[in-house]
């Protein structure tokens, strides 16, 4: 008996819908089984996790504060990847995003003007986006794997960052704590609803997902990267150019990480700390591969992605396991809409014996 | 070789009833056939008559949707291309299977049992390649290939596999008539050794010279089985079309006008080592004409393609001229603002991306020369989906492309469908300028005169057409002037009335030794 994977004559229209599911269905029945493990009652384990974070208003806002970033970069991440150019350093832009749009509120701290907080977005993305110039830059001109430089300048980042907070911008009133000073009123970004905290950085991240959506499904810019990503040679037939798309996407998907960046600290955390990310730009890529490189997709795996933040947390709290368990759910997500992505192109058969299969021994 | 004992009475492979169906189309219709042991069995059929589809069945590609296939009498499910080597049946595919990052070794290595070393299997293809007489070096990178080299890694790697049946689709559509001459030489030694061959091809001169059986499928069906050499090419042609097929009638009655493409003292480094650099390549298309670029493949004719379309623009801006304009530093897309049309010679990848569907692949090439009519909502750049549908169809029509549904996948046309949508999307805009790169490369011979038509009917409606082709009889269809490219230098163009197949060859052949000659005077 062995298992076989063949491959299907067409990709399957009705797999290419239903991996997600089945991807977060199996997430949930192994989560309940490391639960198990751990002792605890799997069932209660998995509704303190997925279902009691849903459950009040305040907890939905917060909900919708943690999806904002990892929709943002998750949208800019699906150009990139479409166009077959792989940012895996969002993370990094995501902090350069969050310091250049902080410059303001930290240094020029006296400066009070509506034109603040546009400017701090602005420089924001600015900051994302030159970042994520340099793998652009290696990559176009020097034939350098973008994987490993823009992984790699995600820890220069940190370090940056890490270096700001305790030296040049600490905070000189903030009793040698490792932070900036709090930012003024005119750099908070503010609430969107009267009912709780959830800041205009959601608004930014489904107007992105749309605008993304538009481009990818009705503009030439959205068929160049469809093109461009599938065969480089056809893109030059085409006119288009394979150079310039990796500047674009990657600028492109710097801007809205760096975007994502100074919404988080001037919406939720409202100063520079040594860490403000709890990896949303990993936990992008994964939302950018659960919603299938759709910009609408990536709206719904990013409020799911989420809820594993929310849900560790909860589970901390309620049952109280470690919330390295958030960890563990992204990486069983991903695994498993990695694998059942194989569904789309291949069909499973079990297949009993090498011979018995090649010959039906009619003819004897 | 040894070959693998067989039963002495019987075919070797019986196929009955066999039924492919893509949702309700089907592509091969209760087809039977029989292949016996040591014969050249010949497939014929026009574009997209189901003949790839059903050896892809038989080599475990596609699962059919009903009936049988037996090998040796005994019934067999083929489920794999794995459990077809394992019976002793390989494949050489219309369209290849290899991996360009890899050397030709390593391509070959991939199909072959993992415990052979990679050092025996470079050995064995090399043993292989130069006694069936298909010079390969096993240490070239796959992308840096030929088309026509490609498909010889294809035949060695097929041979490699010792097989009992080999089936070869349309192997010959890229090679030269030499280097097809060979390849009959080999396919009669497998035949002396007791093998047999399933030979797919739109050549009927070949067919009726080598093959000692053909069938003959027209829209999936199996409508009839004849001795080839019993028929005269035109008579197996109306058996596949199902009436007789037109003969292309060149040399209109134009003048022949301004030159409208010109290169000059062309000089391209190569860009890969496995290039081909052109040398000082001079040529000049007047409208009305129809100039025809003949030579060995993977002699600069990609290069040359190239440098005129302005995929890899040149320094010079002088070296290429269109309509008397500089666009040697110009891209392909300002060339094509001035009036030229361009088709490469590989389809999947290159002139069309499989995946994408027929009306976005019209958006491909005219994204930029038919943006008024493609193309709105100013700087956003909204594709008209409507409007490049319409055109879609109407060049559909026009070239009578045969497809499943009504704007289907390129990937899911026949080759040559495929290429009379590459081709009609071009003539559609009626260029004035139009570079072909092998025009009709496994395209059937009705659809094939139909394209050399279009192309002779183009120059005589004032237009200046380039072919490049490495098929003689293409040329001397259509060509009105003919040149030979050989190592990247070009000849001097002599019209095509004077021309002989003879005369080629010796172009081809004798030209270097003259060429060289003053290539190095001028090095120095
Ligand atoms: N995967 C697929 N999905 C849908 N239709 C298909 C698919 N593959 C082939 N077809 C259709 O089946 C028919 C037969 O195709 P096939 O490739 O077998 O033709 P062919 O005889 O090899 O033609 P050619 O000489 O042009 O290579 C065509 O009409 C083609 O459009
Ligand atoms: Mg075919």
């Amino acid at each position: 008996m062995r298992i076989e994977l063949e491959k299907r004559p067409k990709v399957s229209a009705l797999y290419s819908i239903l991996s997600p599911f089945i991807a977060f269905a199996l997430t949930i029945v192994f989560g309940g089984i490391m639960f198990a493990l751990l002792g605890k009652n799997p069932v209660a384990a998995l509704y303190s996790f997925f279902v009691e974070p849903l459950s009040e208003v305040w907890s939905l806002h917060e909900l919708a504060i943690k999806a904002a970033p990892l929709i943002l970069i998750g949208v800019g991440l699906s150009v990139c990847f479409r166009s077959n150019n792989w940012n895996i350093g969002a993370e990094g832009q995501f902090i350069m995003g969050a310091i250049a749009g902080s410059i303001f509120p930290v240094v020029f701290y006296e400066w009070q003007s509506p034109l603040m907080l546009p400017l701090m977005l602005l420089l924001g993305m600015v900051g994302g986006a030159l970042f994520a110039a340099i793998p652009a830059f290696l990559k176009a001109h020097m034939n350098t794997n973008e994987i490993l430089t823009s992984l790699m300048l995600v820890y220069v980042a940190q370090l940056f960052l890490d270096w700001l907070v305790r030296g040049p911008w600490r905070n000189p009133q903030g009793m040698n704590f490792p932070e900036t000073r709090s930012f003024g009123v005119d750099a908070i970004l503010p609430e969107m609803l009267a009912s709780g905290r959830t800041h205009w950085g959601f608004a930014f991240a489904i107007l992105a997902a749309l605008a993304v959506w538009f481009m990818m499904r009705y503009t030439l810019r959205g068929f160049e990267i469809t093109v461009l990503g599938q065969s480089e040679r056809a893109g030059r037939f085409a006119g288009f150019s394979s150079r310039k798309m990796i500047w674009f996407s990657m600028l492109f998907s710097g801007a809205l990480a760096g975007l994502a960046g100074i919404s988080e600290v001037s919406g939720a955390i409202q100063q520079l700390r040594p860490v403000i990310s709890p990896g949303y730009g990993f936990t992008a890529i994964i939302v950018a591969f659960l919603g299938r490189l759709n910009p609408l997709g990536i709206i719904a795996a990013g409020l799911v992605l989420a809820l594993t933040y929310l849900g560790g947390e909860a589970a901390q709290l309620s049952i109280g396991v470690s919330d390295k368990v958030t960890r563990v759910f992204q990486g069983l997500l991903l695994f498993f809409v990695l694998s059942c992505d194989t569904l789309i192109h291949y069909r499973i058969r079990l297949v009993r014996e090498r011979f018995a299969a090649l010959k039906t021994d009619e003819a004897h | 070789m040894p070959v693998k004992g067989q039963i002495a009475s019987g075919p070797l492979l019986a196929v009955r009833d066999l039924t492919k169906l893509f949702g309700s189309f089907a592509a091969c219709n209760t087809i039977n056939l029989h292949i016996e042991p040591g014969e050249i069995h010949a497939l014929l059929g026009e574009n997209g008559a189901g003949k790839s589809t059903l050896v892809k069945m038989l080599f475990g590609v596609l699962a059919p949707t009903a009936g049988e296939i037996s090998w040796m009498g005994d019934n067999v499910r083929i489920t794999s291309p794995g459990d077809a080597r394992k019976l002793g049946i390989a494949m050489v595919f219309q369209h290849f299977s290899l991996f360009e990052a890899l050397t030709v070794a390593e391509n070959i290595a991939l199909s072959m049992d993992r415990s052979i070393s990679l050092a025996r299997v470079a050995e064995e293809a090399a043993r292989l390649s130069r006694l069936y007489g298909l010079p390969l070096d096993p240490s070239a990178h796959v992308a840096d290939l030929s088309v026509g080299e490609r498909q010889r890694i294809e035949i060695v790697r097929a041979l490699l596999q010792n097989p009992q049946l080999i089936i070869l689709d349309e192997p010959t559509s890229v090679l030269t008539p030499q280097e097809a001459d060979r390849l009959f030489e080999t396919l009669l030694k497998l035949k002396a050794e007791g093998r047999s061959v399933l030979y797919i091809s739109h050549r009927l001169e070949e067919v009726q010279r080598i093959c000692d059986r053909a069938t003959v499928l027209r829209h999936g069906k199996v409508t009839g089985a004849c001795d080839p050499r019993a028929e005269t090419p035109a008579s197996l042609a109306r058996m596949m079309v199902g009436n007789d097929v037109a003969v292309v009638t060149p040399e209109g009655t134009s003048t022949k006008g301004d030159v409208q493409l010109e290169a000059r003292g062309l000089s391209v480094a190569a860009r890969t080592p496995f290039a081909v650099s052109l040398k000082n390549v001079s040529l000049k298309v007047r409208a009305g004409e129809v100039l025809a670029i003949a030579g060995v493949a993977g002699n600069g004719q990609s290069e040359l393609f190239d440098a005129l379309s302005g995929e890899y623009p040149v320094t010079d801006d002088n070296a290429v001229q269109i309509r008397q304009r500089p666009v040697g530093a110009k891209n392909i897309n300002a060339r094509r603002l001035m009036g030229a049309g361009f088709v490469p010679e590989e389809r999947h990848g290159h002139a069309a991306v499989s995946s994408l569907s027929l009306s976005d692949n019209l958006v491909l090439a005219r994204n930029q020369s038919d943006k008024r009519a493609f193309l709105g909502g100013g700087f956003l750049k909204i594709i008209r989906q409507g409007a490049v549908k319409a055109a879609a169809k109407r060049i559909s029509e026009a070239m009578d492309v045969r497809k499943s549904g009504e704007d289907p996948p390129a990937g899911s046309l026949s080759g040559g469908n495929l290429q009379k949508f590459i081709v009609g999307r071009e003539l559609d805009r009626q260029p004035a300028v139009l570079v072909v790169n092998q025009p009709t490369w496994g395209v059937d011979a009705g659809a094939a005169s139909r394209i050399r038509q279009a192309l002779v009917d183009l120059a005589k409606a004032g237009s200046a057409v380039l072919v490049i082709s490495q098929d003689l009889d293409e040329i001397f269809e259509v060509a009105t002037e003919i040149a030979v490219i050989s190592e990247g230098r070009l000849s001097d163009p002599y019209p095509a009335r004077e021309l002989s197949r003879e005369k080629i060859g010796l172009l081809m052949g004798g030209m270097h030794g003259k060429m060289e000659g003053a290539g190095a005077a001028h090095a120095h």
